[in-house]
């Protein structure tokens, strides 16, 4: 059974009676363990896409099964559940608390869920040592570079042991030193640890470190390839 | 998400904008110190008058002419003439009424009073011996005129302390002659200082016997008060009964919603003013309560702005797997912090504040003011400080939790 089956789902928008058609049929199936780019401009629905696919909004037409559940299975309190269980995300704009220490960000997740709070510490110190931020977990997420911010970024994504990471434009509003830092960290994720990726971009470069790349224009599937090229970020990053 | 996270989920959302949480708690500081203030003010108010009352002693019968005032308007009723000589001469019969160990007529007024060159304004009060006694208070010179004075309407008369004080300086007055409305009067007795005694001030008075006070002073032939003692205190509902029969059997009145007197005993004072300042009070507490509103809405007003300004918060804890519940639970929780902490502030300036009052009353205005700390007005405070934030801060805490993850994240 695949982690995620999208079939035909398709999100139709009303503003003052004008639809606005930001997906119309989408078909895909993902596995566990893959590691998929979505890559599309600006406007192609791939916002819209991961949206639905990460539980944060509701598709209009068709059926998305994830972990062979549909939202519509679901209430809203275990919605949020499987966000906070199954689910990590990270955004292009880091999203942190902002006067709140590295810890404490990479804690926020555990709070929402059923992890004791004596463990809490600990669980969260082995994420942040994962991307490599240990020595920073008392500084304010404001004190840290962009590079840094998206790292710790991902130690919250990856505190609660998720079935599948959400990465919306990771790189995006990072140089691109840091942005191949960050997706050293994001391959790495997938390949060691087997998580579950799904990366969106709008970039080529970046969209070839995933081992496949789903098209999208104009709100549905221009191609589904394999990539056979892969960029290594750590290639990179030792030259 | 268990409660002790929300709460430091609150407390420090509430810490990361010190200043605002400050400036948002005022209306409630303001009005949970005005509510402590008031009621604190009150108490003490209503614990002077009651001792006053109180310190006519509870077998004191006061009769007074008009039907018992229920209002501002009805206060005309005691300048009535209702209570004659006659009622006094029925009133004192023991087959009329019983157990009535002694009983005084009264008329007063403000008057000049006159020694040589000194002249001041005091209360004249035309009466008999009864009310040094019901005041508790005997000369300490000379004596206190006696009935055969009543009877002669002898021009004799009893001064109070202050009064001596004003007239003669520290030189003797016992036999000196004073004029009260033109009339030559012997002073016979000097009471010794006492301060207010009920709603008398004892170092404030003039005292002659009543006869001479209606005929020669006002020229009236009826009476402002008749006082009368019980013998016991267990026979005053007895002796008040008897007094309301013989007074409608002398006035030929049927009905007891006809009377045109009433009586007054130290316990219905006691619960008069009891009643006058729990209605102060309400009222008082009411108008500080309106504060407290406002102090909710500007809580509610903060809330709002506070929960659009972290929308892409709420979006974040959205969706890393915060329930509406906990959204909810996290901002309610914040607005309770504030309006109670806001109820302590408060509840320390009010009683600081009506410590101050009571020192000022006491040290200058030297009425025998005592300082209370209403306990249970400081509970119920701090009880309606949590609810308002509680109600006030429903409202942002449900628009936060239904902010959808992704618009809350889009947000800019």
């Amino acid at each position: 059974m695949p982690l995620i089956d999208v079939k035909n789902i398709g999100k139709t928008y009303y503003n003052d009676r004008v639809e606005t058609h930001a997906l119309r049929d989408v078909s895909f199936e993902i596995n566990e363990g893959e590691f998929v780019a979505i890559m599309g401009p600006s406007g192609s629905g791939k916002s819209t896409l991961l949206h639905i696919l990460g539980f944060l909004d509701r598709h209009t037409n068709g059926k998305y099964r994830f972990d062979g559940k549909t939202i519509d299975d679901y209430s809203k309190e275990e919605i949020a559940h499987v966000r906070n269980k199954k689910m990590g995300f990270v955004f292009q704009s880091f999203n942190l608390l902002a006067r709140t220490t590295v810890l404490e960000n990479v804690k926020l997740p555990l709070l929402y869920s059923d992890v004791k709070k004596s463990m809490r510490d600990e669980i969260a110190l082995k994420a942040i040592e994962s991307v490599g931020l240990s020595h920073r977990i008392s500084h304010e997420s404001s004190q840290l570079s962009g590079g840094e911010k998206q790292r710790v970024a991902i130690a919250r994504a990856l505190v609660n042991k998720p079935n599948v990471i959400f990465a919306d434009e990771p790189t995006g509003n990072l140089d691109s030193k840091s942005g191949k830092m960050v997706m050293e960290f994001i391959q790495k994720l997938n390949e060691e640890e087997g998580h579950t990726i799904i990366l969106i971009t709008h970039e080529t470069y970046t969209a070839e470190h995933a081992q496949r790349i789903i098209r999208v224009l104009d709100g549905n599937i221009e191609s589904d390839t394999k990539v056979n090229h892969r960029h290594r970020a750590r290639d990179h990053f030792e030259k | 998400m268990i409660f002790s996270d929300s709460f430091t989920t609150a407390l420090g959302g509430l810490q990361t904008n010190k200043s605002r949480s400050a400036l948002t708690i005022l209306g409630i500081v303001i009005g949970i110190t005005a509510i402590i203030l008031v009621m604190s003010v009150g108490q003490g108010a209503e614990d002077l008058i009651l001792n006053q009352v109180r310190g006519l002693g509870s077998q004191t019968i006061i009769i007074e002419p008009g039907r018992e005032p229920t209002g501002p308007s009805s206060f005309a009723e005691l300048f009535t003439d209702s209570l004659k000589p006659k009622d006094v001469d029925a009133l004192r019969k023991p087959s009329n009424v019983q157990g009535l160990k002694e009983l005084t007529p009264m008329v007063m007024q403000v008057a000049a009073v006159t020694f040589e060159n000194e002249t001041v304004r005091t209360n004249v009060i035309g009466a008999s011996e009864l009310i040094a006694k019901i005041l508790d208070i005997f000369p300490n010179k000379g004596s206190f005129f006696t009935d055969e004075d009543i009877r002669q309407k002898a021009n004799v008369a009893v001064i109070g302390s202050e009064i001596k004080s004003k007239l003669f300086g520290p030189s003797e007055a016992l036999g000196e002659k004073i004029k009260l409305k033109g009339r030559t009067f012997r002073i016979v007795g000097i009471l010794p200082p006492k301060g207010q005694v009920a709603l008398f001030n004892a170092d404030d008075m003039v005292v002659v016997p009543y006869t001479t006070a209606q005929q020669y002073l006002f020229g009236i032939n009826h009476f402002n008060t008749i006082l009368a003692q019980a013998e016991t205190e267990d026979m005053m509902p007895r002796v008040v009964r008897d007094i309301e029969l013989t007074l409608r059997e002398t006035h030929n009145i049927d009905d007891p919603d006809k009377d045109d007197f009433h009586v007054t005993t130290q316990a219905d004072a006691a619960e008069r003013v009891q009643t006058i300042t729990g209605i102060l009070t309400v009222l008082l507490v009411s108008v500080a309560a309106i504060s407290l509103i406002v102090g909710g809405i500007g809580i509610m007003n903060i809330m709002l702005v506070s929960v659009s300004e972290r929308t892409r918060e709420i979006g974040l804890r959205k969706a890393l797997g915060a329930t509406e519940k906990d959204i909810m639970t996290q901002f309610l929780l914040e607005a309770v912090m504030l309006t109670a902490l806001g109820g302590v502030v408060g509840i320390a300036l009010g009683a600081a504040f009506s410590f101050l009052a009571s020192l000022i009353l006491s040290r200058i205005v030297a009425l025998g003011w005592v300082f209370t700390f209403p306990i249970a007005a400081a509970l119920l405070g701090l009880g309606v400080a949590a609810f308002v934030g509680l109600v006030f801060g429903l409202y942002p805490a449900r628009q936060a939790s239904l902010k959808s993850p992704m618009e809350a994240l889009r947000y800019e």
